[in-house]
């Protein structure tokens, strides 16, 4: 068998290893055109931009004001997953609050909050409290929608059960409603995490005095799209990282349930 | 469950609904008429209202809007385009699917927001940082719903309609195209709603004209109940928008 063949055939058996090929070839891509075409005012090769990643975090600042927006996106997904919790909890549990309520929040989840952005700076000033903030506003619709629906959709047969064995209300709480709400709670954390980092990062971006808001405006005045784009990846990387936790949460304990 | 008791249920929810905005409104009035908050911080409704009447009866809010929903119509146009074009080429193979499908899933949940400083850089501050950012957001839910539309049709139809001898064409127009046009048609709204909120969001941040532009421009004037009755607007634009796209969706499923 020659080696074509059997490169082929290796190709054909694992698609992890074609997605590989496909990623290699699209940073080649990047890196010929950045090299030989496009000014490197406007874009550096990926292999420049990895090189000064050091050079990066040597910049004054730039440690701190990451740490800044990690603390801004974790305090926000707390906050969010309590409020989102309690919210979607005491909507979902009861017929009446959920028919009358629910149409608001829902109404409120398709508003576009960005147009209420500078409302956010004009309340909780332009550091981090205004971060947190829009990042709640982004996080906590998404986790109460989706507790809602998780409450909603345990069936009615399990309930019945428990109650004409005689649980109380608690009891049913504790060992009908919580376990069917683990894996909805952590999906809702899923999209909750989506959401603050929406929110979060929209905030950072349109003003910042010492976040990462800050920086990339600094680098994208200075056209230094080197340091830029090492910013944007380094972001990036966390949010792909804290996206990942919440789902590997999800699968992990969500894998009891087999319907 | 009685129709009587269903009725009875139905307009209690509906007095809490009315009460929760009467009381919002009533509050809102009160505190800034009355209890003294900051008229920059929060606006009195009856200010907010006139200034909404100002804007609409002179049509200032005309070159902004046509700004914004030019960006939007091309945003959505290129991403339509490419996504649904792309997706069909990788739905024809399994193995592309494959390949492809877990690397744009992966794509989609990095938040495109953090491109909008390259953007801006690549692009400039007008339109085109706009467009580019709303065609990124919007194209990966087309191009995977375009995917798992026609990549996953039951395999029964196909093969029973090859059996009868369909040709390439008949395929896709009788069984390709129907099975996979409502999965579309979701990921085109889906595409539609957050290409409208990245165009809003890129105008909110850096731009020279539309109407995010506009309601950052009041608020850096501190013109709060201008400001206020601009996001109203923009909020009914937007809900209007994105009500158009879903009862499009909902009625073209339908059929």
């Amino acid at each position: 068998m020659s080696e074509h063949l059997r490169l082929k055939r290796a190709f054909l058996r694992h698609p992890g290893l074609a997605r590989l090929a496909v990623m290699i070839v699209l940073f080649a891509l990047w890196e010929i055109v950045a090299r030989v075409w496009i000014d490197p005012t406007f874009l550096s090769p990926p292999s420049r931009v990895l090189a000064s990643l050091g050079d990066l975090f040597d910049t004054k600042g730039i440690p701190v004001a990451l740490r800044i927006t990690f603390w801004e996106l974790a305090i926000a997904f707390a906050i969010s997953v309590v409020i989102g919790l309690t919210v979607g909890l005491a909507v979902g549990l009861s017929r009446f609050s959920n028919r009358s309520l629910m149409p608001i929040i829902l109404l409120l989840y398709g508003t576009p909050q960005i147009t209420i952005l500078p409302l956010f700076i004009l309340y909780f000033g332009i550091g981090p409290p205004s971060k947190i903030a829009f990042g709640v506003s982004h996080g906590i619709f998404p986790i109460i929608v989706t507790i809602v629906a998780g409450v909603q959709n345990i069936k009615p047969i399990l309930m019945t059960a428990a109650h004409s064995m005689g649980a109380r209300r608690w009891q049913i709480f504790r060992w009908v409603i919580f376990p069917h709400m683990i894996p909805t709670f952590f999906a809702g954390m899923r999209l909750g995490m989506a959401g603050v980092l929406l929110g979060v990062l929209l905030a950072e971006l349109y003003v910042s005095t010492a976040g990462i808001g800050y920086f990339t405006q600094l680098f994208t005045q200075a056209f230094e799209p080197t340091k830029l784009l090492g910013l944007v990846s380094v972001l990036a990387a966390m949010a792909i990282a804290l996206n990942e936790i919440v789902r590997r949460a999800e699968v992990h304990f969500g894998r009891w349930r087999t319907d | 469950m009685s129709v009587r008791r269903d009725r009875r249920d139905k307009i209690a929810s509906l007095s809490v609904q009315v009460g929760f905005l009467v009381a919002l409104v009533a509050l809102w009035y009160l505190g800034t008429a009355y209890w003294g908050i900051s008229r920059i911080l929060l606006p009195n409704p009856v200010n907010v209202w006139a200034e909404l009447k100002d804007i609409l009866a002179s049509g200032e809010y005309l070159p902004d809007l046509r700004v914004t929903l030019t960006e939007l119509a091309a945003a959505f146009a290129i991403s339509c385009t490419a996504g649904i074009t792309l997706g069909f080429f990788i739905s024809r193979s399994p193995y592309l699917i494959k390949v492809f499908e877990p690397l744009l899933a992966g794509f989609y949940s990095v938040p495109v927001i953090l491109f909008l400083p390259l953007y801006v850089l690549f692009f400039g501050l007008g339109p085109g940082s706009k467009i580019a950012l709303g065609t990124t957001i919007s194209f990966f839910p087309i191009v995977l719903n375009t995917i798992a539309g026609f990549g996953y049709v039951d395999k029964i139809f196909i093969t029973a309609a090859r059996s009868m001898g369909a040709s390439d064409f008949q395929m896709f127009r009788y069984v390709l195209l129907p099975a996979a046009f409502p999965v579309i048609l979701t990921g085109l709204r889906m595409g539609f709603t957050v290409a409208l909120l990245a165009i809003l969001g890129s105008e909110t941040i850096a731009s020279l004209a539309g109407l995010g532009h506009r309601i950052v421009h009041l608020a850096e004037a501190m013109e709060t109940a201008r400001m206020f009755a601009y996001i109203a607007f923009v909020v009914v634009i937007a809900a209007l928008l994105n009500t158009a796209m879903s009862t499009l969706e909902r009625r073209a499923k339908r059929r």
